[in-house]
């Protein structure tokens, strides 16, 4: 497989300039006669959908909720950066970039870094426009807040719902689209398969959630929109039908898939609390603003936390990381909370918890100032774990967030298939081996807003592409391998559910391919994996029928699917000897446990090609070359 | 604790649909609703029988996705809450319950507790946003937007669309839900443009669906999740009266790209 990255050449502040300028624009006339599918209605798909309606193109967009504005993103809460600089201390688009590769630990691609702290302004102006509520100064000026990894202030928020006030900026974009005819939306619709003819993605396979209906649909073009794949660990902050279907049938229909490991450890959820659990909650990372991390120094000290004297509690972030303290990029958090209580002095009945304290924050800034940062996050807090955070500190521990991993990509973010494009956090590009807090949004956007709109239509006017039917062969094929699986999920009728299953599977990838990994560790999970996924082969139970709106065959399709990722995550991991961000290797750390990088051997992304008939993948290697930031060991002290 | 549970079971839209009872035992109190009701689910599964089946997604109070009937209460008993997030703390041993739909005729049942709500979509397109193609905005800080107003803004803005509202109002009127977009966006300098023909046309369409007028009962703002206030009601009313009285224009048509 022949990976070409198309990073323009020559200096990379005037890359994407460049690159855009080399474009082939198609005629206004023309773009309604191309028809673009767009695979999931988030904030990378409803932006992108929205927007190539407004140029003019004929747009198909798919999710599977009951509607595009109950897309994951929306329960993102912190925010999203953006190189406004608008507090004056010292930020700049070049700053965003160095943050963002340094924060990914030296494995993104520094092209598409730069691009997406170029665009990042120019959210903030959209989504401003639209009348996205984000927090003001009493001058009525935008307001700002920090967030881990970064020494400025340059994230953007609404309350604690950001994530939510910037979908439904896109989503009424959207559904202006659809009103005026430009969209036409697919709710309640699942993609099943990608179609690929003559090389190229043609189109895909659908079921009706609500009917069963298969169906398929042509296009030109396709994007794929379709979020992350944390859920294959079961217990995650992702919503519950967050899924790998889209990008896993896509690999094997033949797109490469990048650096399947890097997954992201998020350091403040609130602890699992029973096997009855069936997700995790995410406290927003910027509480890490004004609250401080502790644990007691003692093991084993069970007392309640207020009667724990100040010099008998470790805040071990400050201790460890004076300069960056509580806000210490992410997987630094999480290594350190897993470290702490892997010593006996985690906090709750568990032990599998650290605390997250506002008592100084709300004695210095007063009750008000806390309540207006965090009302609804602290509410929330109350309401799962019944304990009031204004009175005793958060219990936090780390879970399960976000996957740097994906579909791979070129500059354009097209993925190895011609025609297929991959956006948000479906793709590789941006994160490298670490996502820094509030760029996940600000990625999917810059995808979905700024770039695709030009780099479709740059593969749509360099394109002769041939009429085509649903009635071709391959859309045929594609049919009926959807639906003999449907048929074959159904017919097993064992003696366990799904989500048992799933549980399993889930507990085998947090074990041996969560926070911490080691080659003999992973090589047990592959072995257990794979009995697994067979006994899952033989043994599940689907209730119901192929018709109508079924769950249980829903969950059946994701489940089969993440099996399968899970064992190129372990084998990935395996194959990748160092350690990089939120991928920590045992045997390879600093004498401090800090993640050691091998620069020499590893500055690549990994890009697996799928083998059919259970071969092994094979592994691609895109040399990464750093021009600007030079890789050095991460230091947050 | 254990629970009886009487749980509308329907087929499809076009099965009849009863009450049938299933017992819940052993919940846990830091279970959440949800979670209570998967458990329920893994054991018909097991004996052969169709799971619950209810919409959900983020289960974080936020994708409006979740939302049934709790003995007559939308998302139940604990105010702000959706079902979600209610946890089985609030019930007690013995309890009986009585989960249904959110019944409205805009909202056709799906099966058992999973409604469409689509309707609620239309309502948005036909005129929920404020007409900002991408690449046209000025500079974020260009436009200033006093904290008051962004701060309320905000507050109308927090509604997840999860059609509580409808559910609980005799009239199934959309008015909470259409009132929240009309003032978020009409308390904002940005939404000013199109406000008049915002309203009109999004009440149009809350009509068109087949939603109820709103006669000021209040039941809505009772059952949101979101505790969005009544007096969005009154701004939508003010709005698209004085644009019923003063404008010519129409509601949108659709065809203006
Ligand atoms: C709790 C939480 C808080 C977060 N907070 C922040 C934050 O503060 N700042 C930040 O920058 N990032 C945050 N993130 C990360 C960020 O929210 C996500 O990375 C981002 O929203 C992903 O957007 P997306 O558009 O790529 O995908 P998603 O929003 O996940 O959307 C995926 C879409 O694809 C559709 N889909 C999936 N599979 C299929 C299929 N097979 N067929 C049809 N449709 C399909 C879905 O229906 C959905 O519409 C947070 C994440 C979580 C979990
Ligand atoms: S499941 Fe998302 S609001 Fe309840």
């Amino acid at each position: 497989m022949q990976l070409d990255s198309k990073v323009p050449s020559g200096p990379i502040e005037q890359a994407w300039d460049r690159a855009r300028f080399d474009m082939k624009l198609v005629n206004p006339a023309n773009k309604r006669k191309y028809s673009v599918i767009v695979v999931g209605s988030g904030l990378a798909g409803a932006s992108a959908a929205a927007t190539l309606a407004e140029l003019g193109y004929s747009v198909k967009c798919l999710c599977f909720q009951g509607s595009p504005r109950r897309a994951h993103s929306i329960a993102a809460q912190g925010g999203i950066n953006a190189a406004k600089n608008y507090q004056n201390d010292g930020d700049s688009v070049y700053r965003l970039f160095y943050d963002t590769v340094k924060g990914g630990d030296f494995r993104s691609r520094e092209a598409n870094v730069y691009r997406l702290a170029h665009i990042s302004t120019a959210i903030i102006d959209q989504c401003t426009a639209q009348g996205v509520p984000f927090a003001r100064e009493y001058g009525g000026t935008l307001s700002n807040r920090s967030f881990g990894g970064a020494q400025v202030s340059r994230t953007f928020y609404a309350r604690g719902q950001t994530g939510q006030q910037l979908l439904l900026g896109a989503y009424q974009a959207l559904e202006r689209q659809v009103h005026v005819g430009g969209v036409t939306m697919l709710a309640n619709t699942e993609m099943l398969d990608l179609v690929v003819i003559d090389g190229r993605a043609r189109g895909i396979v659908t079921r009706n959630l609500l009917t069963g209906t298969i169906e398929s649909h042509v296009a030109d073009a396709v994007v794929l929109a379709t979020g992350g794949y944390g859920n294959v660990y079961y217990l995650s902050t992702n919503a519950k039908g967050s899924n790998c279907t889209a990008i896993w049938r896509a690999h094997k229909k033949g797109a490469a898939f990048a650096n399947p490991c890097f997954t992201q450890i998020h350091p403040t959820c609130i602890p699992v609390s029973g096997d009855y659990q069936s997700k995790l909650t995410l406290m927003s990372e910027s509480l890490r603003n004004d609250g401080r991390i502790w644990v007691p120094i003692k093991a084993g000290d069970k007392r309640p936390p207020d009667q724990i004297p100040e010099s008998e509690r470790d805040y071990y972030l400050e201790r460890r990381y004076p300069s960056f303290g509580n806000l210490v990029p992410r997987d630094v958090a999480s290594r350190n909370a897993k470290a702490v209580c892997d010593d006996g002095r985690g906090v709750g009945e568990s032990g599998l918890g650290v605390y997250l304290d506002f008592a100084d924050s709300i004695h210095r800034l007063g009750r008000q100032a806390i309540v207006e940062r965090y009302g609804n996050l602290f509410e929330m807090y109350e309401r799962i774990t019944g304990e009031d955070p204004y009175k005793f500190p958060m219990r936090i521990y780390p879970a399960i967030h976000y996957t740097m991993g994906g579909l791979w990509v070129d500059y354009q973010l097209m993925s190895t298939i011609p025609g297929l494009f991959v956006i948000g956090e479906a793709n590789f590009s941006d994160h490298g081996a670490n996502r820094l807090g509030a760029s996940a949004l600000m990625q999917g956007l810059s995808d979905g807003y700024f770039v695709i709109p030009y780099t479709l239509g740059n593969y749509l006017a360099n394109t002769k592409l041939e009429k085509l039917e649903a009635t071709h062969g391959n859309f045929r094929a594609s049919e009926a391998a959807v639906t003999a699986m449907t048929e074959r999920l159904l017919a097993i009728n064992g003696n366990r559910t799904v989500a048992s299953f799933h549980r399993e599977l889930g507990k085998i990838m947090w074990d041996y391919c969560g926070m911490s990994r080691t080659a003999a560790g992973l090589e047990t999970a592959i072995q257990k994996i794979r009995r697994l996924k067979d006994e899952f082969w033989r043994n599940v139970k689907v209730a119901g029928g192929p018709e109508g709106l079924n769950q249980s065959l829903e969950s059946a399709g994701r489940l089969a699917d993440f099996f399968e990722l899970a064992e190129l995550m372990c084998i990935d991991a395996r194959d990748r000897n160092e350690s990089c961000g939120g991928h920590f290797r045992e045997e390879f750390q600093t004498p401090e446990g800090e993640a050691l990088r091998d620069d020499e051997h590893y500055s690549y992304v990994a890009a697996w090609e799928y083998a059919a008939n259970g071969a092994a993948p094979v592994l691609n290697r895109e040399p990464l070359e750093f021009r600007y930031v030079h890789p050095s060991q991460r230091s947050y002290k | 604790m254990n629970l009886t549970l009487h749980v509308w079971r329907q087929n499809s839209a076009s099965d009849k649909g009863r009450m049938v009872r299933y017992e819940a035992r052993d919940v846990n109190p830091d279970m959440s609703f949800l979670e209570m009701l998967d458990v329920v689910n893994e054991e018909l599964i097991l004996k052969g029988d169709n799971p619950i089946a209810f919409d959900h997604d983020c289960r974080e109070g936020v994708c409006g996705s979740c939302g049934f009937m709790i003995n007559g209460v939308a998302h139940g008993p604990s105010h702000g809450t959706a079902v979600c997030q209610l946890h089985m703390r609030h019930y007690k041993d013995g309890d009986v319950l009585f989960l249904e739909p959110w019944r409205a005729r805009a909202f056709p049942v799906v099966k058992d507790l999973y409604v469409d709500r689509k309707a609620l979509d239309r309502i948005i397109a036909a005129g929920g946003y404020i007409s900002v193609s991408t690449g046209s905005a000025p500079d974020g800080n260009a436009i200033l937007v006093p904290k008051d107003k962004s701060d309320r803004a905000m507050d109308a803005a927090a509604c997840i669309g999860c059609g509580a509202c409808v559910a609980a109002c005799p009239n199934a009127s959309a008015a909470l839900f259409t009132g929240a977009k009309i003032s978020h966006l009409g308390l904002l300098p940005q939404g000013q443009p199109e406000r008049r023909q915002r309203a009109l046309s999004m009440v149009a369409q809350a009509a068109a669906e087949g939603f109820g007028h709103c006669t000021n009962i209040g039941e809505c703002e009772a059952v949101c999740p979101k505790e969005i206030k009544l007096e969005v009601i009154a701004r939508m009313n003010r709005d698209f009266l004085k644009a019923s009285w003063t404008s010519r224009q129409k509601p949108l048509a659709g065809s203006d790209g």
